[in-house]
């Protein structure tokens, strides 16, 4: 059984991750997928996240308790989440948009510039399928043709062509990335020594309403 | 009463991956629902979004009302029109649809109520689950009267269930509830919609006799009385008040005892036809778990974790938890050592299981006040302390 968090901030598709994902694993690879999702107001700017429990056998308990992979897309939503990653886990980033702190326990990190890679294709809407291409090749937990295959209907069909390629991008990203790990192994991508200073938000307080 | 084939064209074939509010709608469109009302209401919505998309396609009518009065109205109309209607809702919403649940209770009209449970009382948790509303749904109405609800622990049993609702719905001619909640109405999961004429749906007992002989609350053989379509040029009269067979107003004792006995005797004494239950390695059990909906999914992850400490546990997964089902409680009341009880209320059913159970053996709840599903670990103490 695995246990993956999607997050990133409301409007980048984190849900939509989480939807192609557990449709992949559930209908084309034979895996029952639960997906659960964030409501209310966080869905809609703020950290927001979906949770996907895989398994080979139904899921009984439906929401994520300890992940082994976490998947971030924005600082505010990393940080919120970093801490219930589980030592052993792996963490998957934009690097672009997301700063790790230094090196906890046994966490692996993997990052790729999804959001950069999705706007040089011409639209960082985009940037979702790309992470999810790379996530594909890095955790293996689901295969890219179920992916793909799960595409359709969950993205606007005038832009399936579009999602798909993003979808490679990422996923080539990622086994090139692990085959140079092969042969250098601790060439991992190191993240930053020093954590980095979260920027307040800047934004007027809204006034109220008279 | 007519068993037939789902018609083709409300039945979406296939694999899916949908949450527990699609699968209410597409569960709905299957049975033949043909007439939804509603108002939005979080975390039931979804299931109205999925309507107002898809019944214009298969020649249905989707409304959105003013409020949740209105929508239940609607549904009676629409229901004594003739067709199969539904809506949906959670807390409020289900709080002021009461008044008229009783109506249809009352004028015999066979409609469907989902109701997506979320934490209470009032406007409490919209977007977090709860199932603090399984006795309102027994008794949220005035008077004495019997209901019918399901509980539903995935999206596949959302759509399954959604269409035994409308079967026993026109079978009994009453409201009946899918008491699901918010946690199963927003999972995602696979649903695999069979072919239509894999899906029996029951046609509601149709009257064909003389147009001057119809009596609407003439009880037939199962105790349910027949039913026209308003329109078809039978003259009847129907009405919330205490009424004879011919569905006027007689307002005295003896007409209301005939009346609501009626009500509640055709439910009742159908209950064996009613009920529905699934029991897991529960003829040595010293302990039984009694749950339904998400919680009795929740609940065989501790079950499990018990067997394997050796405690003889068994299960009973309430699919029908209205009518209650109180005589197999009383039957293995006298056989174990206790019953465990986990629910996201502070005990509503488990008192329920308490009254069957006669003292004959004790029931120890696992309660909390919704915001979330039980950890299984607690469900697991309870068993552990049931057994000592």
């Amino acid at each position: 059984m695995s246990e993956i968090r999607f997050s990133g901030y409301g409007g980048q598709g984190i849900i939509r991750c989480g939807l192609i994902t557990g449709k992949a694993v559930s209908l084309f690879d034979n895996k029952f997928g639960t997906m659960t999702q964030s409501f209310g107001p966080e869905a809609r700017g703020s950290a927001c996240s979906s949770q996907l429990v895989i398994s080979d056998e139904r899921v009984l308990y439906p929401y994520i308790t300890r992940p082994e992979i976490l998947v971030s897309m924005s600082q505010d939503a990393y940080e919120k989440y970093e801490p219930d990653l589980r030592g052993d886990g792996t963490l998957i980033y934009d690097t672009d948009l997301v700063k790790p702190k230094p090196v906890r326990d046994e966490i692996k990190y993997f990052g790729v510039p999804s959001t950069r890679f999705a706007e040089e294709m011409g639209n960082r809407i985009f940037g979702n399928l790309v992470m999810l291409g790379f996530f594909t090749a890095i955790t293996k937990l689901v295969s890219p043709e179920a992916m793909k295959k799960a595409l359709p209907g969950l993205v606007p069909k005038r832009f399936l062509e579009l999602n798909i390629r993003a979808f490679d991008k990422g996923y080539d990203y990622g086994i090139e990335l692990l085959a140079k790990e092969k042969e250098k192994p601790p060439a991992m991508i190191k993240p930053d020594e020093k954590p980095p200073v979260s920027k307040p938000k800047k934004r007027a307080p809204r006034k109220a309403k008279s | 009463m007519r068993k037939v084939k789902a018609d083709p064209k409300g039945v979406l074939t296939g694999a899916h991956y949908l949450d527990g509010d699609f699968a209410i709608a597409e569960g709905g469109l299957a049975a033949g629902c043909r007439f939804f009302a509603g108002y939005p209401i979080t975390p039931s919505t979804e299931t109205a979004e999925r309507f107002s998309e898809r019944i214009p396609f298969v020649g249905g009518i989707f409304i959105q009302m003013e409020d949740e009065i209105a929508s239940i109205t609607a549904l009676i109309g629409a229901s004594w029109g003739g067709q199969k209607v539904m809506t949906v809702t959670s807390g409020p919403g289900f709080s002021l649809m009461q008044e008229n649940i009783g109506l249809a209770v009352m004028m015999e009209t066979p409609l469907v109520i989902a109701n997506v449970q979320r934490g209470g009382p009032s406007t409490g948790l919209p977007t977090l689950t709860g199932q603090s509303d399984m006795m309102q749904a027994k008794f949220g109405s005035h008077g004495d009267y019997e209901i019918i609800a399901l509980s539903p622990d995935s999206p596949q049993e959302c759509f399954d269930l959604t269409i035994k609702a409308f079967n026993l719905a026109e079978t009994f001619r009453v409201p009946v509830f899918v008491m699901t909640d918010e946690c199963v109405g927003h999972m995602h999961e696979k649903v695999i919609i069979p072919p239509a004429d894999e899906i029996e749906i029951i046609e509601r007992k149709w009257y064909q006799g003389p147009k001057d002989k119809y009596l609407p609350y003439k009880p037939d053989k199962d105790l349910v009385p027949f039913m026209v379509k308003a329109g078809d040029g039978y003259r009847f009269h129907t009405t919330g008040l205490t009424h004879d067979e011919r569905g006027y107003p007689v307002l005295n004792a003896e007409v209301q005892d005939w009346c609501v006995h009626h009500l509640v005797d055709k439910i009742r004494k159908n209950a064996h036809k009613i009920i529905e239950l699934q029991e897991d390695q529960i003829d040595n059990a010293e302990v039984v778990v009694v749950s339904y909906g998400i919680t009795s999914r929740v609940a065989i992850r501790a079950v499990q974790l018990a067997r394997k400490a050796g405690i003889k546990v068994g299960t009973m997964r309430m699919i029908t938890v209205w009518p209650f089902p109180e005589k197999r409680i009383k039957e293995l009341a006298g056989k174990i050592k206790a019953f465990v009880v986990p629910e996201i209320n502070l005990g509503q059913i488990g008192r329920e299981v308490e009254r069957c159970a006669f003292g004959q053996a004790p029931v120890i709840g696992v309660t909390h006040c919704g915001g979330w599903v039980h950890d299984p670990e607690d469900i697991l103490k309870a068993i552990k302390e049931a057994v000592r």
